[in-house]
């Protein structure tokens, strides 16, 4: 029993102290991050790796899921006889929620996991050191561009991955189950307003980023330095920072609609 | 630019050097002297801090007490700046090479140079050239670090280190895992790359026969303090104790065979008791 609470203390402990160590190191990324202007390159390259790399999913998944929001949306609709909002629910669908979530989830799955196991190994392999030694400081050089990266590329994939939804969502509901195609589009200008769904998206989607690319670039940062460490920081990086995802979603949610 | 004194102080001077991981003691009560000029060589068993030594010089660990100073300065009490631009004059050739895996070898050995200099690209290529050259991979320049063998990986970290043309240049266990060959070839390498560029080499290394042959100065260090030191041949005449169990290699001797713990026949007994302290 005694043994029991113990534990629990000292998890609860060390949980602490890894949290510390994660915002201290934000801290020292932040304060890096005037590199990002003196040496946009690097930055760049990063955005290639994160971002770019990461277009295909985004791009086949928000096709299936527009799909199948099309049907879904279809079929509740047409039993009330609205089957031409069907552009409008797939487009806030998209833009308020599974945009925004579904981005981050396929995002830390993709770029996190790949940015942890990328960094733990040149941790492992000393090549952090190596660069400290050769006066690199490696929170400039190497982490401040990959976060930028992962924080900027983060809302444009959801931008494209709910664009591409829509497109799906207009390939079942118009090509497939008849829904007039110019209805479609009005309906979904007349139901979105910028700021309430749009916007909030957006923001929605720029604090997702953060938190997964801070998680992802953490966790590879703090791995310990052999390959069973490696291994674990990179399945923490995609459980952590899917939970992570879906509680802020629901805080944000509750914040930007519960009071509107 | 040289203050005369410069010529006769040592390198680098450790003073009363304290340092632990944990609980774990590393080094008790450390002193030495690193010559300038000459090729120095830390030995010690494994696990006696030699890398953790390196670290301390080059201020990537701090000490827990005592001092550690290089080129007169006392590495931590600087700033990051000036902590910075010591380490511009400093080489180091880690354990593993540590080369950075996403750049080719030709990137490899231009990556301070990019970092801290603004050469033009064609003064920036003679210079890699040039120290490829010196380690006799002008040719390996376009591999990508994956598909070099170990000697060669530390080949190309040795071109890497002097590519600021540092006036220290420290070497992490630089034998280890060699052919013979190889071996020779790195002997080599550093001996003269102390000669023709006149710098301070620090290697750190158990490897008796090669850091006896290579060293001007020797130092030996055991359960946290340096227990010997001179030139190799004093050494070996002197031989103290616990010189010569690790010159020769002697399995037992001052420094035991057994991990520190409890006695084989209370473990053996099942008598162990827990010790909480
Ligand atoms: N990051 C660390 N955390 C805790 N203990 C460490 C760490 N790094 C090294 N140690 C401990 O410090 C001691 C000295 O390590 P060090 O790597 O300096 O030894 P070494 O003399 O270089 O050994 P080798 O010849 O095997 O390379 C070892 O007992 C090791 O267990
Ligand atoms: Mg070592």
């Amino acid at each position: 029993m005694i043994d029991a609470i113990a534990s629990l203390g000292r998890s609860s402990l060390n949980a602490l102290v890894v949290f510390g160590r994660a915002f201290l190191f934000l801290l020292q990324v932040l304060a890096s991050l005037d590199i990002v202007i003196r040496r946009f390159g690097l930055t760049v390259v990063q955005i290639y790796s994160v971002g770019v790399r990461s277009l295909l999913i985004i791009i086949v998944s928000g096709l299936f899921v527009g799909m199948v929001l099309g049907y879904q949306g279809y079929i509740t609709l047409v039993n009330f006889g609205a089957a031409e909002a069907l552009g409008g629910v797939v487009a806030l669908s998209l833009v308020r929620e599974l945009g925004p979530v579904v981005t981050a989830l396929l995002f830390a799955g993709r770029a996190g996991s790949a940015l942890t196991a990328e960094l733990g190994l040149m941790k492992t392999t000393e090549q952090l050191s190596a660069m400290e030694m050769m006066a690199v400081n490696p929170y400039r050089r190497i982490f401040a561009p990959r976060f930028v990266a992962g924080f900027v590329s983060m809302p444009l994939l959801a931008a494209i991955f709910s664009a591409v939804g829509v497109i799906g969502g207009y390939i079942v509901g118009v090509g497939m189950l008849g829904v007039d195609s110019g209805a479609y589009f009005s309906q979904m200008q007349s139901v979105t307003d910028w700021n309430e769904d749009v916007l909030s998206g957006v923001i929605k989607s720029i604090v997702f980023g953060f938190v997964v690319t801070w998680i992802a670039v953490f966790q590879g940062f703090n791995a310990m330095p052999t390959s069973e460490g490696i291994s674990r920081a990179t399945t923490q990086t995609v459980v952590v920072s899917s939970l992570a995802v879906l509680g802020l979603d629901f805080i944000l949610t509750g914040l930007m609609f519960g009071t509107g | 630019m040289a203050e005369p004194v410069a010529e006769e102080s040592p390198h680098i001077v450790i003073e009363n050097l304290r340092f632990r991981r944990g609980r774990k003691v590393i080094f008790e009560d450390l002193s030495m002297r690193i010559p300038r000029g000459q090729v120095t060589t830390v030995m010690g068993p494994s696990g006696s801090g030699k890398t953790t030594l390196l670290r301390l010089i080059g201020g990537q660990l701090r000490p827990d007490g005592g001092r550690i100073w290089v080129d007169g300065q006392e590495v931590a009490r600087l700033s990051t700046r000036r902590l910075y631009a010591l380490r511009k004059r400093m080489g180091m050739l880690f354990q593993s090479g540590a080369l950075l895996t996403d750049l080719s070898v030709f990137e490899n050995v231009a990556f301070p140079l990019r970092e801290h200099t603004d050469l033009p690209e064609d003064v920036l290529r003679t210079l890699v050239l040039l120290k490829l050259e010196a380690v006799g991979l002008r040719s390996a320049r376009d591999l990508d670090p994956a598909s070099l063998s170990g000697g060669m990986a530390r080949r190309v970290a040795l071109a890497r280190a002097i590519a600021l043309d540092p006036d220290l240049i420290m070497y992490d266990e630089p034998f280890t895992g060699l052919d013979p060959i190889t071996m020779g070839q790195i002997v080599t390498l550093i001996r003269r790359t102390n000669q023709s560029l006149g710098l301070t080499s620090v290697l750190v290394s158990h490897d008796v026969t090669e850091a006896m042959t290579i060293s001007d100065h020797v130092v030996l260090i055991a359960d946290g303090r340096a227990v010997d030191a001179g030139a190799p041949d004093d050494l070996r005449a002197r031989a103290s104790d616990w010189s010569a169990q690790f010159l020769e290699g002697r399995p037992d001797g001052p420094v035991p065979f057994h991990y520190p713990g409890d006695s084989y026949r209370e473990d053996l007994l099942g008598v162990r008791e827990r010790r909480d302290d």
